[in-house]
Order: C-alpha cells, then sequence, then structure tokens
C-alpha cells in the first residue's frame, strides 16, 4: 500500500506540529483554568541562590532515592522470623540455620538481579540521608535562619531528624544479621533501663522477651509504612511553610528583610533543581556501585552467643554508642514504697543524655528571642562571625558530640592507631567534659577578631599590595578605599552584615575576577557587561526580586 | 602471675628476718640439689637429638637463648620457658616473625621474619624439632594446606569461627582492640599453619584451642572459612573500606558523599 502525501498537506502537518504545544496548554486550560493569576505567582516566585540553600535538598533528593529503592527491596525482603536453612548461591553460609529475614537478605544480595546494588544505594541513601540532615540543621543554626517566623519549620526539623534516625535504625534492624542483632539487644536494653515504664514497653513492643519472634514483622511495618509516612508528612509541611514563608537569604545589594532576590522558579530554579536531583542520584548510585557497605554475608545470622569486637551502629546512632561507652557505671538502687527499685546505668546515656540534647536544641531559638527580647520577623541570615555567642554555643555542641561520635567506635579507633582501648576511653571521658569549653572560648575569639578585620578594611580600605616610602623613609602599604572617604581617608561604609571584600580582585578594581569552582578563574580581557559587584556595597540589577513579603 | 600472699599474724622483725634468711637458705640449697639431680639428667636423658633437633640446638643458641636461657627454661624478666610448649608455639612465633623479638615490649609484634623462603622453613622446622625434643608440647600436622579435609565445610567453620573467634578478632578477620592495650591481629595475611598453629598454642591472650576444644576436623574448618574471608573478593564493590563496618562507613560518607554533593551545590549554585 502506498500513500501520497500531497506538499501542502504535508505543510499543515507541521504546522500542526508546530502548535501542538500551544493548543495544548489552551486545551488544558480551557478545561481546568490554569493560567491564573495564581500559577503566575507561583511560577515566579523567587528562590535566592546560595550553596548552603542546597543542603537541605540533598537530604529531600536522597530521601525520593530511599523511597525508590526501598520499594524494591520490599518486594523480595521477608521480615519473618522463621528458621529456615539457607542453600542459596552464598556458599560460604550454607546449610545454616537463620531466620527468613535473614536469608531473604542474602537471597536479595546474591540471587536477585541488581539487587545487592540497590540494597547498597539504599543503604548509603540512608548515611547521605541523615549527614544530610545533620548538615542542613547545623547551616540553620549558624546563619540563624532559625528566628523568628520560622521557629515551627525549626521544630519540624528536629522531629525530622529523630524520626529519620528511627527509620535508620529500623532498617539496620531488618537483616536480623549478627551486627544488627547486637544492635536491636541494645536497644531493648535501652528500653528496659527506662523506670516504671521500660519493663512492659520493651515486653509490649516485642511481645515478651528478646528477641522473639513478633519484633521482626513490627519493625518491618514501622520502617516501610509508619515512619516513612510521617516523615513524608513532616516533609510536605516542612515545604509548604518555607514556600509560605519563603526562604531566607544573605544580606547584600538590594536585599532586605522584606524582600526577596534570586531567581525565578519556572524555569531557572526548577531546572537547577532537576539537575541537583541527578547529580544526588548518581553520586549515591556510585556509592552503592563502589564501596561495599553492610556485608551481612559476613556477620552470620544473629545468635546471642555470637559477638564481635568492632561492633558499631550505624554513624548517626554512634554518639549514643559512645556515650554509653564513656559514662562511669553507676548503678542507682533505692527503696520505694517498700519496694526496690534499681535505675540501671544505661539509663543516664541511653535515655536521658539525648533527652537533655534534644530539649537544648528544641529550647535554643526560644531561649535567645526572649534573651534579646527580639519579637521582630528575620528574613536575613546572620554571618555566623557577627554573633559570636550562637557560634560559640554552637561550636561547643558539634565538639561535644563530636567527642562522642568517635568514643563509640574506639575499639576500632585504638586497634588502627594501636592505642590502648582504655586510654581513648579515658580520652573520651576528659575529651567530652574539657574540649567543649575550650571549643567555645576558641570560636569565640575567632569569631571578635574577623569581626574587627571587617571594620578594619571598611574603615581603612583593602590592602594593595603595593608598597611606597614616605619621606621620612619608612615603608606604607597603599590602601584601596571601598568607598567614599572622610577628610581623614577613613570609609564612611558601615558594616552591613554582607561579607566585606578583602581582595583587590574581589573588588573588580583590578581584572574582572570571575569566581571559578576550584580556583578563581582570572579573566582579564572584556569589559564586563554587569560591573561586578563586592557583594552588599554597590547597587546592582537583580535576576528577579520578590517585594511581596 | 600475681598470687596473693594470705595474711598472717603479725611476727616480731627480727623472727621475721631469721625466718626469711632460713627459707631463703633452705630455697638455695633446694635449687642446688634439684639442678645436680636434673640438670645433667636433662643433657644425659640420653636420647640424642635428632640431626634436625641439633641443627635447632645451634640456631637457638645463637638467636634465642639470650631471652629464653640455656636449656630453654627462660629468663627472668626477658623471655619465658619454652619447655612444653611444643613445635606448634615455636612454628607461629618464628613463622610470624614475632621470634625471636628485637626489643622488650607488651606483645611481641608480628613482623617480616628473621629468614625467608626455604631457609625461613629449614630452621621453623629445626628450632620446632630443638624445643619440641626438649620438651614435649603440641605438634603440628604436616603440609601446607590444612583445610584440604575441610573441602565444602566452610560454613561450618564460619559458625565456630564466629563462636570462638570474632569476639577478638571481628566477624571479617580484621582484628580489634583488647583491654589494657592488646590487641589482636588481623588474619588477613595468617597462612594455614599459622593459623592452626595460632590455636594450638595460643599466643598471648588468646585462648589456647586444644584438641578437645576444637578436634583438628573443625580446626581444619575454621581454617578454610579464615581462607574464604581472606579470598572473599568483596562483592559489594571495589572498595570494601577495610571491612571496618559502620565506622569507615560513617567516616565515607562524610569524605565521599557529603563532600561531592557539596561541590555539586557550589558548583550549581554559581552557575547562571
Ligand atoms: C629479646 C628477647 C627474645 C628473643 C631474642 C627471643 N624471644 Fe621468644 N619470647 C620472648 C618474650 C618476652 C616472650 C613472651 C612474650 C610474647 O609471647 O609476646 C617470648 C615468647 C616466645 C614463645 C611463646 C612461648 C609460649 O608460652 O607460647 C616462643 C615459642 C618463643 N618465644 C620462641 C623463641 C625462639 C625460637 C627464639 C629464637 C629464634 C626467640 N623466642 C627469641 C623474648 C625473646
Ligand atoms: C581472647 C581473644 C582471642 C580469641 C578468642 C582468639 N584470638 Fe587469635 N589472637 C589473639 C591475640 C591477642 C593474638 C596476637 C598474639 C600475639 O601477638 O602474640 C592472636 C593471634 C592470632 C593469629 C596470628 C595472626 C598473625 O598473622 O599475626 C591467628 C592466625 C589467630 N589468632 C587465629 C585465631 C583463631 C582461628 C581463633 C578462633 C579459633 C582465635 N584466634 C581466637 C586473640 C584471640
Ligand atoms: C526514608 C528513610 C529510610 C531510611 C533512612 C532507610 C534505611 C534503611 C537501612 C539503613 C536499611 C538496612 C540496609 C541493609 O540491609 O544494608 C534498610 C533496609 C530496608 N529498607 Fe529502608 N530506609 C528508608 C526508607 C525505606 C522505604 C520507604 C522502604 C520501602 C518502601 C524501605 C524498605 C527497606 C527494606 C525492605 C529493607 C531491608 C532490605 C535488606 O535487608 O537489605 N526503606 N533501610
Amino acid at each position: 500500500m502506498t500513500i501520497t502525501v500531497r506538499p501542502s498537506a504535508l505543510k499543515r502537518r507541521r504546522q500542526q506540529l508546530r502548535d501542538m504545544p500551544a493548543a495544548t496548554g489552551r486545551g488544558l486550560d480551557d478545561r481546568l483554568q490554569l493560567a491564573s493569576p495564581g500559577l503566575r505567582t507561583l511560577l515566579n516566585k523567587v528562590f535566592p541562590d546560595h550553596w548552603s540553600f542546597l543542603l537541605g535538598e540533598i537530604a529531600l533528593w536522597s530521601f525520593v532515592m530511599l523511597l525508590l529503592t526501598g520499594t524494591f527491596l520490599a518486594l523480595f525482603f521477608d521480615p519473618s522470623m522463621e528458621e529456615v536453612t539457607y542453600n542459596g548461591s552464598y556458599t560460604a553460609l550454607s546449610g545454616v540455620e537463620m531466620s527468613r529475614a535473614y536469608e531473604s537478605t542474602l537471597t536479595l544480595s546474591f540471587d536477585v538481579r541488581g539487587g545487592l546494588l540497590i540494597r547498597q544505594m539504599h543503604h548509603w541513601s540512608a548515611l547521605l540521608f541523615l549527614a544530610a540532615i545533620v548538615v542542613h540543621f547545623l547551616r540553620i543554626f549558624f546563619t540563624g535562619a532559625y528566628r523568628k517566623p520560622r521557629e515551627i519549620n525549626y521544630l519540624i526539623g528536629v522531629a525530622m531528624f529523630w524520626l529519620a534516625f528511627l527509620l535508620g535504625f529500623t532498617g539496620y534492624t531488618l537483616p536480623d544479621d549478627a551486627l544488627s542483632g547486637s544492635g536491636l539487644r541494645i536497644a531493648h536494653a535501652i528500653i528496659l533501663s527506662i523506670p516504671v515504664l521500660g519493663t512492659w514497653t520493651a515486653s509490649a513492643l516485642f511481645d515478651g522477651d528478646f528477641p522473639g519472634t513478633a519484633i521482626m514483622p513490627r519493625v518491618f511495618i514501622l520502617h516501610v509504612f509508619l515512619l516513612p509516612l510521617a516523615l513524608l508528612g513532616l516533609i510536605t509541611a516542612h515545604l509548604l511553610i518555607m514556600f509560605k514563608q519563603m526562604h531566607t537569604q544573605w544580606p547584600g545589594a538590594g536585599r532586605s528583610n522584606r524582600n526577596v532576590v534570586g531567581e525565578r522558579f519556572f524555569p531557572r530554579y526548577i531546572s537547577k533543581q532537576t539537575s541537583f536531583l541527578l547529580i544526588v542520584f548518581g553520586v549515591i548510585a556510585a556509592l552503592g556501585g563502589l564501596f561495599q557497605i553492610n556485608p551481612v554475608w559476613l556477620f552470620g545470622p544473629y545468635k546471642a552467643a555470637v559477638v564481635s569486637v568492632a561492633t558499631q551502629p550505624d554513624w548517626y546512632v554512634l554518639f549514643l554508642e559512645g556515650s554509653t561507652r564513656l559514662f562511669p557505671s553507676w548503678e542507682i538502687r533505692f527503696p520505694l514504697f517498700g519496694e526496690h527499685f534499681t535505675i540501671p546505668t544505661l539509663f543516664w546515656p541511653g535515655v536521658v543524655l539525648p533527652g537533655i540534647l534534644t530539649t537544648l536544641v528544641v529550647a535554643y531559638p526560644f531561649y535567645e528571642a526572649r534573651k534579646l527580647k527580639d519579637k521582630q520577623i528575620h528574613n536575613l541570615l546572620q554571618r555566623p562571625r557577627d554573633v559570636p555567642v550562637r557560634t560559640g554555643l554552637g561550636a561547643m555542641g558539634v565538639t561535644f558530640w563530636l567527642v562522642l561520635t568517635l568514643s563509640g567506635a574506639n575499639d576500632v579507633i585504638a586497634s588502627t592507631f594501636d592505642i590502648s582501648l582504655n586510654a581513648t576511653t579515658w580520652a573520651g571521658r576528659i575529651g567530652a567534659v574539657v574540649l567543649p569549653p575550650l571549643a567555645y572560648w576558641v570560636t569565640h575569639r575567632v569569631c571578635l577578631g574577623l569581626q574587627q578585620h571587617d571594620r578594619q578594611v571598611l574603615s581603612h580600605g583593602v590592602e594593595t599590595g603595593i608598597l611606597r616610602r614616605r619621606p621620612d623613609g619608612g615603608f606604607m602599604e597603599v590602601h584601596q578605599p571601598l568607598g567614599p572617604t572622610d577628610p581623614h581617608g577613613h570609609g564612611e561604609l558601615e558594616y552591613t552584615g554582607a561579607p566585606v571584600p578583602k581582595k583587590m580582585n574581589r573588588l573588580g578594581a583590578l581584572a574582572p575576577a570571575t569566581r571559578g569552582f576550584l580556583a578563581p578563574v582570572e579573566r582579564p580581557s572584556t569589559p564586563p557587561t554587569e560591573p561586578p559587584t563586592p557583594n552588599g556595597y554597590e547597587g546592582t540589577e537583580v535576576a528577579g526580586t520578590d517585594q511581596s513579603r | 602471675m600475681t598470687s596473693q600472699t594470705p595474711s598472717r599474724r603479725p611476727r616480731s622483725r627480727a623472727r621475721r628476718r631469721l625466718g626469711s634468711s632460713v627459707r631463703l637458705l633452705a630455697a638455695l640449697a633446694l635449687a642446688g640439689f634439684l639442678y645436680t639431680a636434673f640438670a645433667p639428667g636433662l643433657a644425659a636423658q640420653d636420647q640424642p637429638l635428632s640431626p634436625t633437633a641439633a641443627e635447632g640446638e645451634e640456631l637457638y643458641q645463637r638467636n634465642c637463648i639470650s631471652c629464653h636461657g640455656r636449656n630453654a627454661d627462660g629468663v627472668e624478666d626477658r623471655g619465658p620457658s619454652l619447655v612444653g610448649v611444643g613445635e606448634a608455639a615455636v612454628e607461629f612465633q618464628v613463622s610470624t616473625g614475632r621470634m625471636p623479638m628485637t626489643r622488650q615490649e607488651a606483645q611481641a609484634q608480628a613482623k617480616p621474619p628473621k629468614w625467608q623462603g626455604e631457609e625461613l622453613e629449614r630452621n621453623v622446622a629445626a628450632l620446632s624439632a630443638y624445643i619440641q625434643e626438649l620438651g614435649g608440647g603440641p605438634q603440628m600436622p604436616a603440609g601446607t594446606d590444612l583445610a584440604e579435609s575441610a573441602e565444602g565445610a566452610v560454613a561450618r567453620g564460619g559458625e565456630l569461627y564466629r563462636i570462638n573467634c570474632s569476639s577478638c578478632h571481628a566477624y571479617s578477620g580484621g582484628g580489634g582492640a583488647l583491654s589494657s592495650g592488646a590487641s589482636a591481629p588481623s588474619l588477613a595475611e595468617a597462612t594455614d599453619r599459622q593459623i592452626y598453629a595460632a590455636m594450638l598454642s595460643g599466643p598471648q591472650n588468646m585462648p589456647v584451642f586444644g584438641d578437645n576444644q576444637l578436634t583438628p576436623e573443625e580446626k581444619a574448618e575454621v581454617i578454610a572459612f579464615i581462607q574464604h574471608l581472606q579470598e572473599d573478593g568483596d562483592p559489594g564493590g571495589v572498595f570494601n573500606l577495610g571491612r571496618f563496618g559502620p565506622t569507615t562507613e560513617g567516616l565515607a560518607i562524610f569524605l565521599v558523599g557529603i563532600v561531592a554533593v557539596v561541590f555539586a551545590t557550589l558548583w550549581i549554585a554559581g552557575k547562571s
């Protein structure tokens, strides 16, 4: 059969094709009334552009990755505690008695095509997810982004951390290998250590004694349904609130508490986010393909008699492992109502300490606002150096957490660096007490020093590197003022909370300098179309400004 | 050894002095008697050393005598007696380079052995024979592939390993820290004979796994499993992160994962 197409028909076809997007859009709009002012506002919403604002997105995209890979795993994983005999393709465990949960993890790893890769990607995403949450939190804290009106989102963030923590821990437990079994056993002991409620809670959770057969299906439901659902809800709320309140921004040219300067949601921001998502996926895939993680086949099935040195939880739990290793064994016994109560040692480092840490984190924004009698709306961020007390307290917290985390791995550190285990324990105990105040003091000093240098440059100008000989024979360095000067030659610019240019090529006084990716790229040829500006000290045209807040 | 002397009733100083010198004299006399009774006996046991053992004796006198004494009966504060430790201990200590020890330390470290290749083999055999003929003790089987009989029993070996060995040497055989500055080494380089000898002789803090704790068959299975650990080839990726588990995984997520993604943020945010 032959079809003859007349040229005019061809032309019409082409025209139709060209009109298709417009026609589809019109058609959709006729039916759904999309082209409302609302959509326009949405698409034109402005997002400020700074690398540190992308840290939260790392968490978001790794969560998406977790959902994708986790769904794949859930197709093959079976949380049953039924005893089975392994006879899969991993011969080093042939004929070994194990739970179905562990067996299905082995099957997933060795007999499902791509299973090991997906398992490893899932685990790496989990680690990346929590790492991103922590780094994102540090950004929020040190820049004061949690101040009014964003306290709610801050609290949601803290809640999400703990949900993610539980999600990770339950996931780590699922394979029922010897390592995760030891972890679950410690979790069980921590629950038991809670006075009055502990025994009851533990036996309700485990349906009797440890480990029992009920726990794994329950952990599974928590891990694949309840916790992800709760987290999804909180993430949605977090993003909606962020969208409504709009993003904070760094102080700078044309930026105020009442506007947002940055890129429009569509198409710039969206296209950047899409590429960022792909990069995060790519990094996770590379980790999953190149770096072996959680080789459960080496650990063997969980048996109460089996122990190993270097038994650690995932890194985000390590600080609790550390606190239990460091805490002296104080067991408190006391009589009450004629009965004898004991509070096991584990209660303090396992329950009380994380409780106190969380309370401090939750309370800090409110404490700070109250102390400063600050009821204002803040949409501009603060540079960490401008708030030395907060920055110092943050450094103190981070140091404390680091000491605990390192102590959680102190046996690995001891054997790797050939130090005595007892020495590392004592180093941890002393370090946890001594280092945080030291970190506070050092950070506070550094902040003040940096502040002083900013003021100095604003008043005396940037060092040019040019030496001039004075009539009396001495030498002086020529300074380039940043703006107009008073009769004494002192700059008249006020500090505005934005970075102060400290090098000549940041000023545009030499050649125009483009900031490169790894090193500054100097391109001293054509004058730039837009004058390069030292942030915040000259007016500029900006890509988009949203005056709506 | 720290044996506690039970507390006695206080005595006068003079009596204590007298008592101790009498005891010292008695001990000296006894020692002299024992020496004359047995020392010639040792040499005059008159089972002449086998040629290999004789070679071993010579090596011993050149390399070991300073710490382990004339008749391998030990030198206080330098080295323990080797009477009765058996050839397993000698083979373990010499083939892993722990002996001859070069400096006094809490735990003799494994290092490149003093001899290499065939010379090492011959000298180990000679020294082993010497110590064996001197005082007896656990003996080694022959051959270099001691897991041969355990073909296909790797899984059972794994179970035995996890019950008996992983508490010190870790699931992955990577070793780990024990209390008070001691540590269990990695098994990544250990040969079959060294593993067998380690189990038989229980060096340092390691318990002895005699034939009634782990039968020779079970030892072979354990060795088969350790071989498997050494050859496992890490199906999960190019980098096994030292098989340290979550510790290095946590380090990697920050040093590789977060660093890579933060570079991406710097790059993307800078793009316009
Ligand atoms: C510098 C002193 C020194 C020298 C030289 C030395 N040793 Fe040792 N040896 C020791 C000490 C100390 C120990 C106990 C500590 C340890 O096992 O780590 C020991 C332990 C041993 C043991 C283990 C004993 C047991 O109870 O299991 C054997 C076997 C041994 N040495 C054999 C040798 C042989 C064979 C040589 C010569 C090739 C030698 N040593 C040279 C100091 C020495
Ligand atoms: C209580 C802890 C402990 C246990 C349990 C233990 N070991 Fe050891 N092992 C050690 C220590 C400590 C050393 C180092 C001895 C030395 O340096 O003299 C060691 C050394 C070794 C070595 C020598 C490694 C080398 O190349 O230097 C081997 C092989 C070995 N052990 C195998 C085993 C096997 C197999 C088992 C189980 C049947 C086992 N060990 C159980 C503590 C232990
Ligand atoms: C969102 C946060 C999540 C985190 C932090 C997380 C974390 C983890 C971790 C650490 C493991 C252990 C992996 C291993 O065996 O090496 C795991 C296993 C697992 N996860 Fe998740 N996960 C998340 C979401 C999900 C979701 C949404 C699903 C399913 C819909 C899922 C399904 C599974 C399954 C089935 C396993 C066991 C598979 C195995 O043993 O390898 N996960 N998870």
